[in-house]
Order: C-alpha cells, then structure tokens, then sequence
C-alpha cells in the first residue's frame, strides 16, 4: 500500500526554479524562501566566492607552470557551491566530488593541502573528521552513497545532523547516486543531493545525457522531492538548501536539489572545450556571472564599498600566495610512505618488499 | 556439540552484536528472512531492526552505505547475497573500501567486514557459484579470510569484525552445512596465520575455504596409496602466511595448490611464485595446481567436471612424485 503521506505533486520540481537575484542584483522576495542572513552574513558569502575564484584562478595558473598534474576548475559555479554548504550547520557533513573547491573553502579545508589531490603528492591531505568534509571522489555519483550511509549512521543514533552531497549533472546517470537515492528515500536518511547541473559532463551536453524533463525530476522515483534553483544565484542555493536542511533534520527525509549554473573554465586543464562549445555560448554565459550579481546586489542595499572591495581583494590574495607557497613548498612523498596507512593492523603484508625499495632507493643514492 | 559452519558465523555475528553495539548487520533478506543461508537467523528478533536491516536490492547500495556508516563510526557487516552479485560493488569496494584509509593517510578508519558466500558445489544456477577471491585478494587495503571450518567460521569472524580494517569474508558455502564437535564460543588461530591441518612429508598440498575438507578427504586416500600428503589450510589469502608456506615446502619438497576458481592468476600462481622465490632449492618438483578451469563456470549438471576434487589432487600428487 502507498503511503497516504506522500502527495505525489509535493514530490515534483516547481515549474520555475527559484530565483531570487536578477543579474543586476535586484531582489525579488519569495515568501517560501526568506534568506535569514545578516548584513555579515551576506557579505561573507560574497567574500567566499570571490576568495574561491581567487584560489582556482591560482591552481591554474599553478597547473600552468607544471605544479599541478591537472586541475578542475569550478569558475562559474561559486555560487551554487558557497551558498549551499554556508546553508549547513558546522556539525553537518558534505561528501564532495573533485570540483567542490568553493564548498571547500566554505568549510575552512587548507586549500594548498586539498590541492594535493591534483599536485600528485598526496591522494588527500584534509582530516574529513575536523572539517566535516569528506575525501574528494573522483570516480563519479560514489560519493552520494557515503553521503546516504553517514546520514544512516547519524539517524541510527539520534544525531540530528545532516550531510549533503555534491555531483554534476553527468553523476545522475550513474548507478550509484540512484542506489543513493533509493536507500536515503527508503531510510528517510537526512541527506541532501545537491546536483550543480554545469550544462556538460566533459563534453557530453545535458540533452544528450537525460531524456528527464528536469534533473530535479529524478528525485520522485524515490519518493524524493525535486527542487530547482538558479545556481547562479547565491541566495536562492543558500535557501533552497535551507530548507532542505531543515526538512531534513525534522527527520522529514531527503531532498533532491538541481541548481542550474554553467561550466566557465575547461571541464579540467586537459580538456579542450573549443571542440564543443562556442564563444558566443560562453560570453552568453559570462553575463550571469554570480559574482558581478551578488556584488550588484550588495551595492543596491548599500553594503558594498571600496574598503569592503578592498578588504576582500587582499584576503584574496594573501590566501592565494599561500596556496602558491603551500604547492611550491609541500614536501613531494618519502616513497617509504608507499607503505604506511594501507592497513591499520599490517600483519604480514609488503613481506619484503619494503626492504626491496629501500635497497633501490639506497642504490640510487635516496635512502 | 555439533555446530554447523553456518551456525558458527550466526553465533559469531550475534556474540559480535551483544558486545558492540557499533556492529550492524545489513544486505538483502538478512532481517526477517535471516538470509537466504539463514545465517543472519535471529538477528533482526534479537537486536532490533536498527542493527540488523534488509536493504534495497543494490549492491553497489549496500557497500557504499556501509562506508558511509563506517566513517560515522559504526562496523558493519554487511552481507552480499551471493558471490556472482558483487560485481556491482566493485568500485565500491576497489576504488573505496580498500583505498580511504591509504588516501586519508590514515585519518578514515573503515572497520567493514563483508560477507560474501561463494564457490559451487551446490547445484545452483548461474552466478551462484563463483569464487572471486583473486580480484579482493590483488586489492591492497583488503584483507581476505576464508574459513574452511566450523571453529574458524567463528573465529575468524570474530576477529574481523574487531578488526579497523576492511575484510572481505569468504564464506564456503557448500561447507555452510559442514559440523564439527565444537563448543562456541572458540578462538582459533589469529586469521593471518596459515595452518597445518595435517602434517605429511611427501607432498604439501595447499588449499582453503571449501577446498580444505576435499584436500583432507585426499590425503586420507593418498595415505591408502603409501603416500604422506601434508594439508596446509590458507585462511587469510591477503596477507598471505609466506613462512607457514615455504616452511612447509621445506619439509616435503613439493606442492600443489588446490582451489575451485580459475587457474590463469588465480591464487595457484601466487603460491606457486612465492615458493620458488624462497624454497627453490628445496624443490624436487614444479609447482602444481588442482584448480577450476579457465571457463566461464559450468552448469551445476557439468559442476562436478569442472571442480576439483579428490581425484584431480591424486592425479596431481603422482604427478609431482614421479619427478
Ligand atoms: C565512474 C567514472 N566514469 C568516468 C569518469 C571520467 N570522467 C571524469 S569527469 C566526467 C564527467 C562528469 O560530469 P558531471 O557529472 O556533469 O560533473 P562535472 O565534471 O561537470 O562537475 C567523466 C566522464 C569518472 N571519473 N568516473
């Protein structure tokens, strides 16, 4: 029988995404979406993005000179990133892929450490139990699983927190977010799937990757609600997640959340994406910048001027030259470490074989 | 008492449960139904379907939450339903389970014990017979236990529950309904360790999990032939137990490995390189292996071809003897 809780319409994405700033900031209230911030708060989410672009900015630059392998860049999604994790409590958990550097940032993760992942010195160098912020996933939608477990784990023990993860609008083909999302709807786990759709999966657009009229439409099979949001609008991620949070932590269950942004950069510093993309499309693009609009909109309510602009440019900065520094100054692995944190308890294992690469080391003049 | 390999597990996993209340048993039908083997029987009755839950049909599903869960701080135990049905989660388990703690340098701690019944032996059809042990063991980050008696079910068990690393536990199921005289609870050897089931000095013969009782069964026939095999029983095939091994070696001279999957890299290779890296002038005979063949597995009417047995070790011990 059909649980009579669930209205079927309830479960569906609102035919409008919600939007609350137009690119010239203005504002438009929704009832259904009151953004609860402060003068300070509104402003610090501005300062997140502006730092986050910052520091992507300079992790190309770093790709640029051979200091990173490879970088995925999240210019142009600052805003579906910083305003959906600020709307987490500190408690609450995020399970991200490889491009959340902004949701990053916002948890306060040492950006020079996270970027080893790409520098290839170490695979993650961020204690997730500090940060509340989980290893980066490179392989895609694997995450949304750990999200649902934690969040699981959190229900069996009458911890209200609530955990939220982070994949592209490629991941909602995979096999695991919607195993994520059959669990989480079946376990009314308080997770959040927050889907940045960025127009492409490397190459691939959206219309050839769903036949869905929506992405958010995806949550209803599993009983979840689908919702929309521009994702270029830093208060309408922040309240859309909002509210899901709070669904979420009374014990209300999942939500599914699609934020409609786009892809600025190449989809990583491989990728050439004048192969499928045109300028127009991008400079189209470029004018729903969420950057220039929460701007605009801070100056529309008087809470923007150049000693805030200064301010937030020098932090910027100092945060981007430490990166630079952290990268250029890491140490690059003792190859002994090859060996450590495989096992807690290595009884047996690497029998010899650490003795083997210290010989070659010591033969190449390394030990 | 007589208790059953399955029974064993059950013992185990409810000790496990009533110690620590962390340890959560989950996978398909393991509540109510207490698992297609029964050998989650009770759990759910006991502990509460909070600690012990049938999850949606999605493998991937089960060993991704189970992750998840294990962050948090919780040690399950989930159950995949049959050997055949883990493909699922591979990445899972390859990409995930193995590799958090070694990408977190060791700041995610993932004490997750999976279950997985495998190899033939029962007449059952497609998929519900096969031994994918190669392809945890080759993963680093993995420990891979089998037990191939009642005693070690439970002990082993046991012991990979308490363990904060990831275990993939094997479980013989054709020896799910195997007895021995035996008091539960029982400690038996640390699960790393290797095990001289019988001593011999002609022949070593290695083997686990379901291949244990067969490699017995032969060495009780070699022994009619004149012959001394020498059984050393595997349980843990990643790490594996290098100093039981060759020290066996050692003594007979020569081996054969027995094992139900496939012979191209299978288990057989490893045991074979491994000696003649450190026993080769013990040596009187190459390496030998009773194995499955390199072929999809066969119809159950056909299984019995295909499955070493008794004779297929004998044919191999006269082999290595006529050297
Ligand atoms: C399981 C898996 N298959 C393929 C890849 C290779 N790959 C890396 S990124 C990517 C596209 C992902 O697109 P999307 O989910 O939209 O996320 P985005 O990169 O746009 O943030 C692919 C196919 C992968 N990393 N993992």
């Amino acid at each position: 029988m059909a649980d009579a809780a669930i209205d079927p319409r309830e479960l569906l994405p609102p035919d409008e995404p919600v939007h609350l700033l137009d690119p010239d900031g203005t504002y438009h209230e929704d009832p259904d979406h009151p953004i609860d911030l402060d003068d300070a708060g509104l402003r610090e989410l501005y300062r997140l993005m502006v730092v986050t672009r910052k520091v992507d900015r300079e992790a190309i630059n770093l790709q640029r000179q051979g200091q990173l392998g490879v970088y995925a860049s999240c210019m142009g999604q600052e805003a579906a990133q910083v305003g959906s994790a600020y709307a987490l409590a500190d408690e609450d958990w995020i399970f991200p892929s490889y491009r959340e550097l902004g949701a990053a940032l916002v948890r306060q993760v040492d950006a020079a450490g996270l970027l080893h992942l790409y520098r290839g010195t170490w695979l993650s160098d961020h204690d997730p139990y500090k940060h509340h912020f989980g290893l980066m996933s490179i392989p895609i939608g694997t995450q949304a699983l750990h999200a649902t477990g934690f969040a699981m784990g959190a229900r069996l023990d009458n911890n209200p927190i609530v955990t939220m993860t982070y994949f592209g609008d490629g991941g909602t083909s995979e096999g695991d977010p919607h195993e994520a999302m059959t669990f989480a709807g079946v376990t009314k786990a308080p997770v959040i799937f927050f889907v940045q759709n960025n127009q492409y999966a490397i190459s691939v657009p959206l219309e050839k990757q769903t036949a869905a009229p929506t992405l958010a439409h995806k949550g209803v099979g599993y009983g979840i609600p689908g919702r929309r949001c521009d994702g270029n609008d830093v208060l309408a991620t922040y309240a859309v997640t909002k509210k899901a949070v709070e669904r979420a932590r009374r014990g209300e269950g999942p939500t599914f959340i699609e934020a409609l942004t786009y892809r600025m950069e190449a989809h990583t510093t491989s990728d050439d994406p004048s192969r499928y993309r045109t300028q127009a499309e991008l400079d189209e693009a470029a004018k729903t910048d969420p950057i220039a609009r929460m701007r605009n909109y801070l100056q529309q309510r008087d809470l923007y001027d150049a000693e805030l602009e200064q301010a937030i440019e020098d932090q910027a900065k100092e945060v981007a030259s430490y990166v630079r520094g952290g990268i250029y100054d890491a140490p690059h692995g003792d190859p002994m470490e090859l060996f450590e944190h495989v096992y807690v308890d290595p009884t047996g294992h690497f029998d010899g074989q650490r003795e083997q690469l210290r010989a070659e080391l010591d033969a190449r003049g390394e030990g | 008492m007589a208790v059953t390999l399955a029974q064993a597990i059950n013992q185990a996993l409810h000790d496990a449960m009533a110690e620590d209340e962390r340890v959560l048993v989950f996978g398909e039908d393991v509540g109510k139904l207490g698992g297609v083997f029964r050998v989650t029987d009770k759990l759910q009755e006991t502990f509460s379907e909070d600690r012990c839950f049938d999850t949606p049909l999605a493998e991937s599903g089960i060993i991704g939450t189970a992750i998840g869960l294990a962050m948090y701080g919780f040690r399950p135990v989930p159950e995949m339903q049959f050997d055949g049905f883990t493909y699922p989660a591979f990445e899972q388990i390859v990409s995930h389970l193995a590799k958090m703690p070694n990408r977190s340098r060791g700041r995610v701690k993932l004490p997750v014990t999976i279950r997985i019944p495998y190899g033939g032996g029962i007449g059952a059809v497609e998929h519900h017979s096969e031994s994918p042990e190669a392809y945890w063991a080759h993963t680093a980050g993995l420990k891979v236990f089998t037990p191939g008696t009642p005693e070690d079910a439970y002990s082993m068990m046991r012991a990979a529950i308490a363990m904060d690393d990831p275990v993939v536990f094997l479980e013989p199921k054709r020896r799910y309904w195997m007895k021995s005289d035996t008091a539960l609870p029982v400690q038996t050897e640390a699960p790393h360790q290797a095990v001289v089931r019988r001593e011999g000095t002609d022949v070593t013969v290695f083997c686990y999990g379901p291949m244990v009782r067969t490699a017995l069964e032969a060495a009780e026939a070699a022994a009619d032939e004149g012959w001394s095999l020498e059984v050393v029983d595997l349980r843990s095939l990643n790490p594996l137990d290098a100093p039981t091994i060759v020290a066996s070696v050692q003594r007979t001279g020569r081996a054969i490995v027995v094992h139900e999957a496939a012979q191209t890299l299978g288990m057989g290779a490893e045991i074979a390189a491994r000696v003649q890296e450190h026993a080769f002038y013990h040596l009187e005979a190459p390496v030998l292996r009773a194995t499955g063949y390199d072929t999809p597995y066969p119809p159950a009417k056909l299984e019995e071809y295909w499955l070493p047995d008794v004779d297929r070790i004998l044919d191999l011990v006269e082999r290595s003897l006529a050297y």
